[in-house]
């Protein structure tokens, strides 16, 4: 272990860290607005909006992440009609691509868990709802949305922690994330192990983070209850 | 998207390649200090040096020098795919016993891994579309060498850095030419570093990446496919100082008598013209070292 070369090498992988931090941020956060859409759309009685959603859902959860990455950075770049459309100055940043990827692939299983969460709600709930005369906006607010959050918590902590861990891959498009900057400082020391040990430790520390958020949260949920 | 696919497969293979090789970790059989067989480890995405040809087989220059050291010294060669990133801590850790990857001999390189004596030289070109403005620039010098930087070479140093001023250039990671990049042109461009030469040679494509820079002979491989034919080198070459002594085989630290025998070989191979006819094949010029 060589210390000065740790401390010298601390400030490039906090600032990969910090673009690790707005990746998972950003496509949490996108992501589960899409999934919101995802699971309603697997649910909707609407055959053809289901089926797109089903297909949508399908692709995305059985194929890999590194995949999706790769096909939506350099596939999309190959086609003339995309380099000049109005989508081209989002898409020519390796930033936005991650994003895009990370946003898509997290959907596909958050509205998954989603759905699940939502179909647990017993539908004796639906019915008094519906028999008191609630909307189903206000249904799906009051009664529906708060139950299935509270039942999905344990596995989307888990969806979490795995996209912290899923950044990783965008270091394969030229991004320097926490474990791109981590592979260019190891190249040149030649001391990969010093390297990622302190790449796995700061993700480590994200995910307690994340680990100790559900925690809580899951305790609020019971307690509300 | 052939060539995306090839990539892809490409990922796929050295994903496989990283780890459960099992067999490749079991002690080779030695004789006199040179296993047997030897196992050599290569990129597969650095052409000509080294490529996956369609059927899925490595060939290419460094595949066929290779055959030939390897059965002058009376053993067997066994070729891996390698992700270029990491080669060296791979190498340091036995999973393989040769590193031939159109790897350049740096003092940076030097105090991890022994080399043989260097087989090819290439300068570096920077390389940009043709319509690009650079292409239409009187830069005042054809070569810099960075071993000793005259007041004329540092004259034109100073004038690229300033034509590159905010504009993105891509090298293949942990290469001499993104040391260079990263010693003379950090402060003036946005360096964008990719795992294989032919990713930067996409981005070139697609015009994420403005310039890019990287070693004459596998520019030469891009530039004379269909895909490479809107792009052209501008500007000096540069070899000398911080791009090394030429590429040489990486061998881990401590085995003398592979490298003697290595060292033997290729020197067979320069006397005897097999070096020279070789760099023709695949590069159209002899670029072996004397």
């Amino acid at each position: 272990m060589n210390i000065d070369m740790i401390l010298s090498s601390l400030p490039a992988l906090l600032s990969g860290a910090w673009v690790t931090v707005q990746l998972v941020v950003l496509s949490l956060g996108l992501g589960f607005v899409l999934a919101l859409a995802v699971a309603f759309g697997r649910l909707s009685s609407n055959r053809f909006v289901a089926g797109v959603t089903g297909v949508y859902v399908f692709l995305f959860r059985s194929t890999p992440l590194l995949v999706q990455i790769f096909l939506i950075y350099y596939g999309l770049g190959q086609f003339v009609g995309i380099r000049e459309s109005f989508l081209w100055p989002i898409l020519r940043e390796a930033y936005w691509c991650a994003i895009i990827a990370l946003t898509l692939n997290t959907a596909a299983y958050t509205g998954e868990i989603l759905r699940g969460g939502i179909q647990a709600v017993p539908f004796g709930q639906i019915e008094a709802a519906r028999a008191l005369g609630m909307s189903r906006l206000l249904l799906y607010r009051r009664i529906v949305l708060p139950q299935a959050l509270r039942t999905i918590l344990p596995a989307y902590g888990n969806e979490m922690i795995q996209m912290v861990q899923a950044t990783s891959l965008a270091s394969a498009i030229t991004l320097v994330e926490l474990t791109g900057a981590a592979r260019t400082i190891a190249s040149r020391s030649f001391q990969p192990v010093e390297m990622f040990i302190i790449a796995g430790a700061i993700y480590l520390a994200m995910n307690f983070v994340i680990a100790q958020g559900v925690r809580w949260a899951e305790g609020r949920a019971a307690a509300g209850t | 998207m052939k060539k995306l696919m090839a990539t892809l497969a490409l990922a796929g293979m050295m994903a496989l390649s990283g780890c459960g090789k099992e067999d490749a970790k079991q002690a080779a059989p030695v004789a006199g200090g040179i296993p047997n067989p030897l196992r050599v480890a290569t990129e597969g995405a650095y052409p000509p040096y080294n490529m996956v040809d369609a059927s899925g087989n490595l060939v290419g220059f460094e595949i066929d020098m290779m055959k030939d050291v390897c059965k002058r010294m009376g053993t067997e060669c066994q070729f891996m795919a390698q992700a270029w990133d990491g080669m060296i801590p791979a190498l340091q850790a036995g999973r393989f016993d040769a590193i031939v990857a159109g790897m350049s001999i740096t003092d940076e390189r030097l105090a991890a891994v022994d080399f043989s004596k260097g087989y090819t030289t290439t300068p570096a070109y920077l390389v940009s579309a043709n319509a690009n403005p650079l292409q239409d620039i009187d830069y005042g010098i054809e070569r810099i060498d960075l071993t000793e930087i005259s007041p004329e070479e540092q004259a034109a140093i100073d004038k690229i850095k300033g034509l590159l001023k905010g504009k993105v250039l891509g090298v293949q990671t942990s290469t001499i030419h993104a040391n260079f990049a990263d010693a003379y042109l950090a402060d003036v461009v946005e360096i964008r570093r990719y795992d294989t030469q032919e990713n930067l040679a996409l981005d070139l494509q697609t015009g994420r990446v403005e310039i890019g820079l990287a070693d004459a002979i596998t520019w030469n491989a891009f530039l004379q496919r269909p895909e490479g034919k809107d792009f052209s080198y501008f500007g000096p070459g540069f070899d000398g100082g911080l791009f090394g002594r030429g590429q040489g085989i990486a061998i881990a630290k401590g085995r003398p008598e592979l490298l003697a025998a290595l060292n033997k070989a290729i020197a067979e191979m320069k006397t005897d013209g097999s070096m020279k006819n070789l760099s023709v094949q695949w590069f159209g010029f002899d670029s072996s070292m004397p």
